[in-house]
């Protein structure tokens, strides 16, 4: 048995029933009406509780949680620059390791927690994450994707879908919207030997829950890419971002899995797909793209998802 | 006690760092700062030094996990130079600002391009905005006793601030030199565990590094320079301090047979003992001159840099580094001078040379020359700066 499925072998998850109250990240921050992003950290904190220690990457999360004199977070947090999260997380868990073992402190059971936006996670801060991941530090790295970099005013990443509008990738005359596939760092991290890897949603809170506390019951690095909806940047309505969510799981656009030890395990099958074209409509990111357009990316939405599908089945066969 | 050994310097360096009972070393090795990463690497894994060594993927996050580590509470060292200076730092005015008492050994070493792994201070001179303490040595001795001394200057409580020492990459890390290394003990006496200021705690939580908007950038600002300002005597007093206990004074500027001299030069690091022997030669031709040695860079000691020269006729100031200000202003150490000067009413002949780049030695014959030039030359004849020892 692996590291993590040793550690998770008697996981109880949390249900309906059981919510944690306790609120790390508290209400009155500055996040835009119906933001995803800040509803998936929201969900994660919950799920861990208040013995952690958070780092911060810039963008929106930052932003909007830490205006001083004010401050959202009930929990120690640490907001150094835009593209180190994982490093920054690497050292504090770094100086807990050192501490406790000279037993100049006594607190062995503190998780520590990284989280940062596609852009800080894709693309600037890739580097970063690798060392982390690559060194095994004990840590959980949250990847709060909402496809974009919103914090500067919605400008394309590599995690900004195929066809989008972005203030960086504009349709026109010569352009169809973001002109390549978004890269698939959950993949990544599976590739550095991470013991736990997962995809998770708001829209599905108790997997995103269980998710964000089998990490952090994992030792060494958990990686876990969570899919969030921004109205502002994706131009729905601000009641739509986990209707957005939702379709982005049903549609299989953006499936919900687990990789641990390796071994892959789908979250939930999506056996009837709706069309993309039901995911795209209420985002007017999308409403540029033609009928090719969207035929091209309805092909390649499934088949990634039969190849995912294949690992798990390749694996100990799906729960 | 002490004792007194022949000893690499960096190894030394190392050693001492060791001897300070350090719990994280982060770093990313580059020429020539990498005896003292390896020999820190060696210590833990022998199990010599009871301390975390995180081989980072690049100064950038050598940097960052330094922050991070010392915002959790622990004893934090790292070390660069150069091209990794460059990289990490955008992380180092970020680790003043939020005064995390971090120190970094910096080989000193010219910045690219033509790419070049011997000495000069441009690496020096690219972290003096960044608001840290920069203490300077000029042998080993005094490399090991600044280690020891910017732990104890960066974790006082009432400074709370990243220490760098600088050694010239080559020309002292890599020399093997006699020096006095204190015992752990001795250091123990010296150097009181870390107690941070603030510390990234679930028993006590608090938020590090938030938005500072407009309202309050400039009163963080203002926070962060009277600290660097209040820090200077309280080095001093740090230095008197170690000065007791180990016998060895050092001052915010060195002064040697300045006393009657009426040229002096000012110089930083190693080029400043062979500018000593240049001195002893000069003085036995009767010729009156003296040198005034920087060795703490930031916080700029301009009041006592003025009592130093402030007798003499002819200034000799030395630059390692090119500043590319287009040829009409001089070099960075003698921009501080010249200025504290101007702030003093006083107007001697100054002279503004930039010698050393990139390796090129200075010899006791240029210190000559460049005082002859000085001496020699008619008030308002000497440009901004000279470049000399360079090939035509
Ligand atoms: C080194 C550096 N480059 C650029 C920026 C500007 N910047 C700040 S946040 C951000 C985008 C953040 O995007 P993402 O990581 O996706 O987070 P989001 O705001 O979308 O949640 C950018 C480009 C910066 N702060 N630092
Ligand atoms: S811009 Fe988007 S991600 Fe940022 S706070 Fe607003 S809704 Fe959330
Ligand atoms: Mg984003």
């Amino acid at each position: 048995m692996g590291i993590a499925s040793e550690a998770l072998k008697n996981f109880k998850g949390f249900s309906l029933k059981n919510l944690p109250e306790v609120e790390p990240l508290s209400p009155g921050h500055r996040a835009c009406q119906g933001c995803g992003e800040v509803l998936a950290l929201r969900q994660a904190m919950k799920a861990i509780g208040t013995n952690v220690v958070v780092v911060s990457a810039t963008g929106c999360m930052e932003i909007i949680s830490s205006p001083w004199p004010q401050s959202a977070w009930r929990v120690p947090w640490i907001h150094v620059a835009f593209e180190n999260a994982a490093a920054v997380v690497s050292g504090v868990e770094t100086a807990y390791k050192a501490l406790n073992r000279k037993k100049i402190v006594d607190q062995p059971d503190v998780t520590f927690l990284a989280y940062g936006g596609d852009g800080a996670t894709a693309d600037i801060g890739l580097q970063a994450l690798s060392g982390a991941l690559e060194r095994g530090h004990n840590f959980i790295y949250l990847c709060l994707d909402n496809e974009a970099y919103m914090n500067t005013g919605i400008q394309r990443s590599s995690s900004t879908p195929f066809g989008a509008s972005t203030t960086t990738s504009p349709p026109g005359k010569k352009s169809s919207g973001q002109a390549t596939w978004k890269k698939n760092v959950a993949e990544i991290a599976v590739a550095h030997g991470t013991p736990y890897v997962a995809t998770a949603s708001p829209a599905f809170p108790i997997d995103l829950m269980n998710k964000v506390k089998k990490a952090s019951l994992v030792p060494g690095p958990a990686y876990i890419h969570i899919y969030s909806p921004c109205p502002t940047g994706w131009r729905c309505g601000l009641d739509e971002s986990v209707e957005a969510a939702r379709l982005a799981v049903q549609s299989r656009v953006f499936p919900l899995y687990e990789v641990i030890d390796g071994h892959y395990f789908l979250s939930r099958k999506v056996a009837k797909p709706i069309p993309v074209t039901q995911y795209f409509k209420p985002q007017r990111r999308f409403r540029h793209l033609t009928e090719a357009e969207i035929g091209y990316i309805q092909v390649k939405v499934d088949e990634l998802y039969e190849k995912l599908v294949e690992k798990c089945d390749q694996g100990d066969g799906n729960k | 006690m002490s004792k007194r050994i022949g000893i690499e310097v960096s190894i030394a360096l190392a050693d001492a760092v060791g001897l300070c009972d350090v719990d994280v070393v982060a770093a990313y090795p580059i020429t020539p700062q990498t005896h003292i990463v390896e020999h820190l690497a060696e210590l833990v894994a022998e199990g010599h030094l009871d301390a975390d060594f995180v081989p980072v993927e690049s100064e950038h996050s050598a940097m960052s996990a330094c922050i991070g580590s010392s915002a959790a509470g622990a004893r934090t060292f790292t070390s660069t130079c150069s091209q990794g200076y460059a990289l990490m730092s955008e992380l180092c005015y970020i680790a003043s600002a939020m005064r995390l008492p971090i120190v970094m050994a910096v080989a000193n070493r010219a910045i690219s391009a033509p790419i070049n792994i011997w000495n000069d201070h441009a690496d020096l001179m690219y972290a003096r905005d960044t608001g840290w303490i920069q203490l300077i040595s000029e042998n080993g001795q005094e490399a090991v006793d600044l280690s020891i001394l910017a732990f104890r200057i960066a974790e006082d409580q009432g400074i709370s601030l990243p220490v760098q020492v600088n050694l010239d990459g080559f020309t002292m890390s890599h020399v093997i030199e006699p020096l006095m290394m204190p015992e752990a003990a001795e250091i123990k006496e010296f150097l009181p565990p870390f107690k941070p200021v603030l510390r990234l705690d679930p028993a006590k939580p608090i938020t590090m590094g938030p938005v500072g908007m407009p309202d309050v950038f400039t009163e963080a600002r203002k926070a962060q320079d009277e600290a660097l300002k209040s820090s200077k005597p309280a080095i001093q007093a740090i230095f008197d301090l170690f000065a007791k206990q180990f016998g060895r004074q050092y001052k915010l500027v060195e002064t040697y047979k300045t006393e009657d001299a009426e040229t002096i030069i000012v110089a930083m690091g190693s080029i400043a003992q062979t500018a000593m022997t240049a001195i002893d030669a000069m003085r036995a031709r009767g010729n009156k001159v003296g040198i005034a040695r920087i060795r703490v860079f930031r916080p700029f000691p301009a009041a006592e840099l003025v009592e130093a020269v402030r007798g003499a006729k002819n200034l000799v100031l030395l630059d390692r580094v090119t500043a590319f200000a287009g040829g009409e202003v001089s070099g960075p150490v003698a921009l501080e001078i010249k200025s504290a000067l101007f702030d003093n009413g006083l107007l001697p002949k100054v002279g503004n040379f930039l010698v050393g780049l990139g390796g090129r030695d200075v010899t006791q014959q240029n210190f000559e020359e460049m005082v002859e030039r000085v001496t020699s030359a008619k008030n308002g004849d000497l440009p901004a700066y000279e470049f000399i020892n360079v090939r035509e």
